[in-house]
């Protein structure tokens, strides 16, 4: 894709391009140098935050490990990750069936509605949702999170998925229904199975942006705590190092999830 | 599902209803995810904007408009948005430019320094800056111990930290609609301008620049949005002493359940997310 995009004349390039490299190489070390710094703090032998640190240790790992509260709020996050992920994918994807196919008056709006929650900030959208909850009695029960997830990360998917769908050529899916499959059979054979890395990308988006949501959790969740919440709380209260530890922990998560769903998805992208 | 509902739909005789039927699967396949939509985000959102007007009357949103203390909020708010928005895209645009036009090897290995940090939970990234710019942090006790600074600077609690914080979070939002827009550009039409004359800075000013704008708008919209309702990293670097629209609007709810006031604060903050967006979409749509 890149590979045909090329340069421009070497006249030029020699002035300015040694500049841009340096800068970018500037701009990425900001981005990545935090997170290396975390990753050594979360070895450190020393019983608070302190750089560089005196000795090395797994200590901060042990902890996280035997503390049964952290244990209990990541736990709760895959929950509330995989019915969140579960229910969006699937409604995402029924949504996005219904955008890309459908030709009914006010298809226009449900496009808008579709991708709204994207453009309400999230504090708002999570002070809305407590509130009805709330006045429901239902606060401090981890599904209607998850119900609150489902809603936030909905529009990832249909993006994701209308795009697949908008390059799949339905003539497939109408050659399956002539050979006298169903309609339902086609889209479940036929369709479904072609679009499958976009299905496995937005399903992996889905279950990351649920995964570290922190606002929505925070306002639903009562005593309930999700992983991110315990963190924020530990940020905002204590300076030992086991969120280092939990930290690194969590983005090898994500480097294994990132590598299976390149696997079995498309290169997921972020969509942006 | 969709079968059966294009079944109890459509098995229609006359024209109309065949048409009907046609449609049918995809308006059923839709009406489960709409109406999903529409009672746990419709309506709760909508809910929520009525209470800001309790009693009909607008004293929430005097309160939030005309008070002082409040107005500085915003004022806060606009402000660091927008020096959010300006700065990430200083240092968003050469990166994109550097993907889109560095040899393959070299734009994958960006796009990995991009994608790892954005994969990473925002909390996690916050987290890491407390370690790098707090009292005892990394940065205080280098310069500390080189000698250049003899007390730590403040970098904690304080604008700075919350800028730094906040940009890190958003630099890849403002990358990537960029950089989707440069990799379409046909270099050959900087060349062509250079090959009339143009100098190189021509070149990019008056051709490739406006070609890549609506990547730009698409970024830095996306930026201002995100930016403008932040509330993790004000709420953790900024100490308590960063107030965003955000972290007064929690702050309403879970200590003082002022909902009327936190509605009309919401109210706000969605309309200026809505703004943006909207001049977003007009924009782009002129420029089509």
């Amino acid at each position: 894709m890149m590979a045909t995009a090329r340069r421009r004349p070497a006249r030029r390039s020699r002035t300015w391009q040694p500049l841009l490299y340096a800068y970018c190489a500037l701009v990425f070390a900001f981005l990545t140098a935090p997170m290396v710094v975390v990753a050594i703090v979360s070895f450190s032998s020393a019983s608070y935050l302190v750089f560089p640190p005196p000795g090395f240790s797994l200590r901060w790992y042990a902890r996280y490990l035997n503390d049964p509260i952290w244990i209990d709020a990541t736990v709760r996050s895959f929950k509330v990750g995989l019915v969140a992920t579960a229910i969006s994918t699937v409604l995402g994807t029924l949504l996005a069936f219904s955008l890309v196919r459908g030709r009914y008056p006010g298809r226009a709006i449900i496009d808008r509605l579709s991708i709204a929650p994207l453009i309400v900030p999230s504090m708002v959208y999570s002070i809305a949702v407590y509130g009805l909850f709330a006045s429901l009695r239902l606060i401090g029960s981890w599904p209607t999170i998850a119900l609150a997830h489902a809603v936030h990360i909905l529009p990832y998917v249909v993006l994701i998925v209308v795009a697949a769908l908008k390059t799949f050529d339905v003539a497939q899916e109408q050659a399956a229904m002539g050979l006298g499959a169903t309609r339902l059979g086609a889209i479940l054979r036929v369709t479904l199975p072609q679009i499958r890395p976009a299905l496995v990308s937005a399903a992996f988006l889905a279950f990351i942006s649920s995964f570290d949501e922190l606002v929505i959790a925070m306002f639903l969740g009562g005593a309930q705590m999700t992983l991110p919440k315990k963190m924020f709380d530990n940020i905002m209260t204590e300076i030992d190092p086991t969120i280092a530890a939990v930290s690194v922990l969590q983005i090898v998560l994500v480097a294994i999830a990132l590598g299976l769903a390149s696997r079995f998805g498309a290169g997921v992208k972020p969509v942006a | 599902m969709v079968a059966t509902a294009a079944a109890t739909l459509g098995g229609g005789r006359s024209r109309p209803r065949r048409v009907l039927r046609a449609h049918a699967g995809t308006l059923g396949s839709g009406s489960v995810p709409v109406l999903f939509l529409a009672a746990l985000f419709v309506y709760p959102v909508a809910r929520l904007m009525l209470f800001s007007v309790e009693g009909g009357s607008l004293k929430h949103f005097e309160r939030a408009l005309l008070d002082g203390l409040h107005v500085r909020v915003f004022i806060d708010t606009l402000r660091i948005a927008s020096l959010v928005t300006l700065l990430s895209f200083l240092l968003g645009y050469p990166v994109a430019y550097f993907l889109a036009s560095a040899p393959r090897a070299w734009a994958t290995a960006g796009l990995l320094f991009l994608i790892v940090p954005f994969w990473t939970s925002v909390l996690i990234r916050t987290y890491a800056w407390t370690v790098v710019l707090g009292r005892n942090g990394v940065i205080n006790r280098s310069l500390i111990g080189l000698g250049v600074i003899e007390e730590p600077i403040a970098m904690l609690n304080n604008e700075i930290g919350v800028l730094v914080g906040m940009v890190h979070v958003l630099v890849p939002y403002m990358v990537f609609p960029i950089f989707s827009v440069m990799r379409r550009i046909d270099p050959s039409l900087a060349q062509a301008a250079e090959g009339l004359g143009a100098s190189g800075w021509q070149s990019f000013s008056r051709v490739y620049f406006p070609l890549s704008l609506p990547g730009v708008l698409a970024g830095t919209t996306l930026v201002f949005i995100l930016s403008v309702g932040f509330f993790i990293t004000p709420a953790i670097l900024g100490g308590g002493r960063v107030i965003m629209i955000a972290v007064l609007i929690e702050r309403q709810v879970h200590e003082f359940s002022n909902w009327g006031f936190a509605a009309a604060l919401s109210a706000v903050l969605l309309a200026a997310s809505l703004a943006a967006y909207g001049a977003l979409s007009l924009a782009l749509r002129d420029r089509r």
